[in-house]
């Protein structure tokens, strides 16, 4: 009898495939790692060998400089690759460019690693594919019935107008440096904003990434280069950590805006000082985590990094089999 | 309803004036009557519904999910309202979303079961949670989002371009949803009469002098000097057989003070200080606030905290409106009236006799025995000026007394909201006191967030994060240490005992005054001199 136990398991390096001898998402420096995307607590440099998607390399590759690791293994969507008597197979995750889950079949048990995912449309990488499995680990940032993110055009058009009735201001975005940005940007551009928009110094180089792989993101130019007065009726993208930096002080009475997940919950918006808070995330709300294990409707569920106990619940309510994994080290990029 | 739930909300996320007022104001323009109307009324604080409680909707959410999910949900966001309008299960489609005018209405006329019916009805329907948030809020009555009456009707005003104290005076007379004010703003019909009996009048407010600048410029043959009262201003109105008592901002307190009203023989209008005043002498501002915010009074309250006017403003004289007369003309009809009135309850502010502005000065710095000991500093009223609302630049100064000033050392910085989101600017202070130990440690007494230009907010921003302790989220603790710290002199207009605080004394309008980069934090003031004036104040 074979046991998903056998197959992959929790260990303080991260999820460990006995049986292929890889780790997913390892938190600490492992021989062989399947990265799912380039988020920082996901892909850390110093592993041996790397299987993960082209993009996500690249990422890599971008942020820790070429020597990341030892040797890199591109996979691309769908394409399987054997691992000693194991088969991993990366299918997009719908997360953020290079985003993939990872599929791991062995002796007839298939068991999928979501990594972080959301279930709707990204102008910047491809959608989520559910894959029939017999366990499904799914991550569980917003795992609460509170969060319900509306539909982000929605969000953007809010942005909008307070750009146009504000056109004295300024609008600093808040947005996570890979992913969030440049679907922010798109985003702006889908709704028609063709201006310059300007940006932060760290979001630079992810910005020419996306470029380079086809995400036409328009007209940008550095926060730095115009006088105060002309950054009035115009959007900046920055890191959150910018906004409150002495950094936004070169901006006329900036909008501080924020763009994520979080800022479905009143107090957290006010607690940052979030004026304008666009609910617009990269992972599945409650409603997309449900109807994703509905669909699936997994011999067995198991939760990762997150609000674990609340989607524990539902699944137990709805008949799956469900249970925690006690998974360290992963932080929410969107906080 | 969507657009007034994504006014609520930016509202509620807003700390700027100008920002809310250019939100409401736009938001008035562009929404189309009745709703804009309603929403006028709701943001100005003039509905209030007692069809739903707020408890229904809890068991109304739990029949709709897993009770223990939504007690985590409930638990996690802290707010009832905000949880239900998040984990509510939305049906689109389920049924139409309602025009804000259609919710009002309901919660107007419907009954309760009615009500409950309709609410869970438009909840399943809206199709984003800012909608259902709004939705309760309304519900409960309390919007809560940080504006004031004053503010709401100011973006009227500037959408229609008229006068703010145009509509102030107007107010009284109109109704919810306001169709005929809106068709006036935009120029589509005459302005609405405002001539309903005992109506409010908006009142003339007083321009702070600036001792360095205005004295120079000011002869003091054109100004009549009175004590500035520390009471609450009111206008007291009998007409047309109404008799009316309101706040400076127009609400309606007649209710709470009958015996002054009483008074009020003839008909006209005054403006005064209501206080209470006890056997001739005026009697500390605590007696007045045993009175306020009271929806009755009986005769016990009212022999033991006797109210009165001293009035120092006649705004109607009978059949005459004598706003457009000068203050000597004003002065002298309402000298005959108070003296008319022959009530205790009524009397008069005196004027202070005064050649040049250095005796006014004297009278500040060191008032008479008896009322002057109460008061607040010193009005100046150029004697030529008529009665102009909203606070003209020139005909009226108020020259307070000076604040009182302590040196306490800073402890603890809070990131600002909006403009000032990237500065710390929002300060706890503390001065030195014996801890359980005996040791001497510095206890926190008051927080002030202004008082300082610009320049100086980037020098303390810099020593604040040059100095940091501890950050807890948006607080900073700084170091605070007998060699090493930040010393504030701080003012304020008085104290009083406090319960919440952990010093025993809270702060009446505390701000910084000056920035003591010179002297070492051990050597700021002690907890003992605050109790000390605490004492004084109390006995005066």
């Amino acid at each position: 009898m074979i046991r998903p136990q056998d197959l992959l398991c929790p260990k303080p390096e991260g999820l460990y495939c006995a049986p292929g001898d890889f780790y997913i998402d390892p938190v600490r420096p492992v021989d062989r790692a399947v990265i799912t995307h380039g988020h920082a607590d996901h892909a850390r440099a110093g592993h041996g060998a790397v299987l993960a998607t082209p993009q996500t390399l690249d990422i890599m590759g971008e942020r820790y400089g070429a020597d990341f690791a030892q040797a890199r293994q591109p996979a691309a969507y769908g394409e399987a690759i054997a691992r000693d008597e194991v088969e991993v197979t990366l299918v997009p995750a719908g997360h953020v460019l290079g985003s993939a889950q990872a599929v791991v079949r062995w002796k007839g048990l298939t068991m999928v690693v979501s990594g972080d995912y959301k279930r709707r449309r990204d102008p910047t990488c491809p959608p989520f594919e559910p894959v029939p499995c017999d366990v499904f680990i799914s991550e569980a940032t917003f795992g609460l019935p509170v969060f319900r993110h509306p539909d982000d055009r929605e969000e953007v058009a809010r942005l909008l107008r307070s750009v146009a009735q504000f056109p004295e201001r300024s609008h600093i975005v808040g947005a996570y440096a890979l992913g969030k940005a440049q679907r922010i940007i798109r985003l702006l551009r889908e709704a028609g904003w063709d201006r310059t928009i300007y940006v932060h110094g760290a979001l630079e180089r992810l910005n020419a990434l996306y470029e380079r792989h086809g995400i036409d993101l328009g007209p940008l130019a550095p926060a730095t280069t115009a006088k105060k007065a002309e950054f009035a009726g115009q959007i900046i993208v920055a890191p959150p950590s910018a906004m409150q930096d002495r950094w936004s002080r070169r901006f006329p009475e900036p909008v501080a805006a924020f763009a994520s997940g979080w800022m479905q919950i009143r107090a957290r918006a006010r607690q940052k000082g979030v004026e304008l808070p666009l609910v617009i995330s990269d992972h599945a709300d409650w409603d997309e985590l449900t109807a994703t294990i509905d669909e699936l409707r997994p011999g067995e569920l198991w939760i990762t990094h997150g609000r674990e106990e609340a989607l524990a619940r539902w699944a137990s309510l709805h008949d799956i089999p469900a249970r925690a994994l006690a998974l360290v080290g992963y932080e929410d990029e969107e906080e | 309803m969507r657009a007034f739930a994504e006014l609520l909300d930016r509202l509620s996320l807003t700390s700027s004036r100008n920002a809310k007022l250019t939100m409401v104001r736009d938001y008035l323009r562009d929404t189309p009557d009745p709703d804009r109307g309603w929403a006028l009324a709701a943001l100005t604080g003039e509905l209030s519904f007692d069809a739903a409680k707020p408890a229904f909707i809890r068991k109304a959410v739990e029949e709709r999910m897993d009770p223990q999910l939504f007690r985590w949900s409930y638990d996690y966001v802290g707010d009832l309202a905000e949880a239900v309008s998040l984990v509510w299960p939305a049906r689109p489609g389920a049924n139409r979303e309602p025009e804000l005018s259609e919710v009002i209405e309901a919660l107007r006329t419907a009954t309760r079961p009615e009500v409950q019916r309709l609410i869970e009805g438009w909840l399943d329907a809206m199709r984003e949670p800012r909608e259902r948030w709004a939705l309760l809020k309304l519900m409960t009555g309390a919007l809560r989002v940080g504006l004031t009456a004053r503010l709401a009707k100011r973006a009227a005003a500037e959408m229609g371009g008229v006068d703010p104290a145009e509509i102030e005076e107007l107010w009284h007379a109109l109704h919810p949803p306001y169709e005929d004010l809106f068709a006036w703003l935009e120029g589509r019909s005459d302005k609405p009469s405002a001539e309903n009996p005992a109506r409010f009048r908006p009142v003339m407010l007083a321009q702070a002098i600036d001792e360095a600048v205005d004295f120079a410029k000011l002869d003091p043959v054109d100004y009549a000097a009175e004590w500035k009262w520390d009471g609450i201003r009111v206008q007291a109105a009998h007409e047309g057989g109404l008799r009316r008592l309101y706040t400076r901002t127009g609400d309606d307190i007649s209710r709470t003070f009958p015996d002054v009203l009483d008074a009020l023989d003839d008909e006209g209008v005054i403006d005064g200080e209501l206080l209470v005043i006890r056997d001739g002498r005026v009697a500390p501002f605590a007696d007045l606030q045993q009175r306020l915010n009271r929806k009755t009074v009986d005769a016990k309250l009212m022999a033991a905290y006797p109210a009165a006017i001293r009035a120092y403003d006649l705004l109607q004289d009978g059949p005459d409106d004598t706003r457009g007369l000068p203050l000597t003309e004003r002065r002298r009809r309402l000298e005959a009236f108070v003296a008319r009135q022959a009530s205790p309850r009524i009397d008069l502010s005196p004027m202070q006799p005064f050649q040049t502005w250095a005796e006014v000065a004297d009278l500040r710095a060191a008032p008479p025995e008896g009322d002057p000991q109460v008061a607040e500093g010193l009005m100046l009223k150029r004697w030529d000026a008529p009665y102009v609302a909203g606070r003209p630049k020139g005909p009226w100064f108020k020259w307070k007394r000076d604040p009182f000033l302590i040196d306490a050392v800073l402890m603890y910085a809070q990131r600002g909201h909006g403009k000032r989101s990237s500065y710390y600017s929002d300060y706890t202070f503390g001065v030195w006191n014996a801890d359980e130990l005996g040791q001497r440690a510095l206890t926190p007494v008051g927080k002030a967030y202004f008082g300082f230009t610009d320049e100086e907010l980037r020098q303390i921003d810099k020593f604040v994060r040059d100095n940091t302790v501890e950050r807890f989220g948006p607080v900073r603790s700084v170091r605070a240490e007998p060699h090493k710290g930040l010393v504030f002199e701080v003012a304020f207009e008085g104290l009083q005992r406090s319960t919440r605080h952990k010093s025993g004394v809270a702060m009446r309008f505390p701000r910084i005054s000056r920035i003591r980069w010179d002297k070492p934090p051990g050597e700021a003031d002690e907890l003992d001199a605050l109790e000390r004036l605490l004492v004084q104040m109390e006995g005066r």
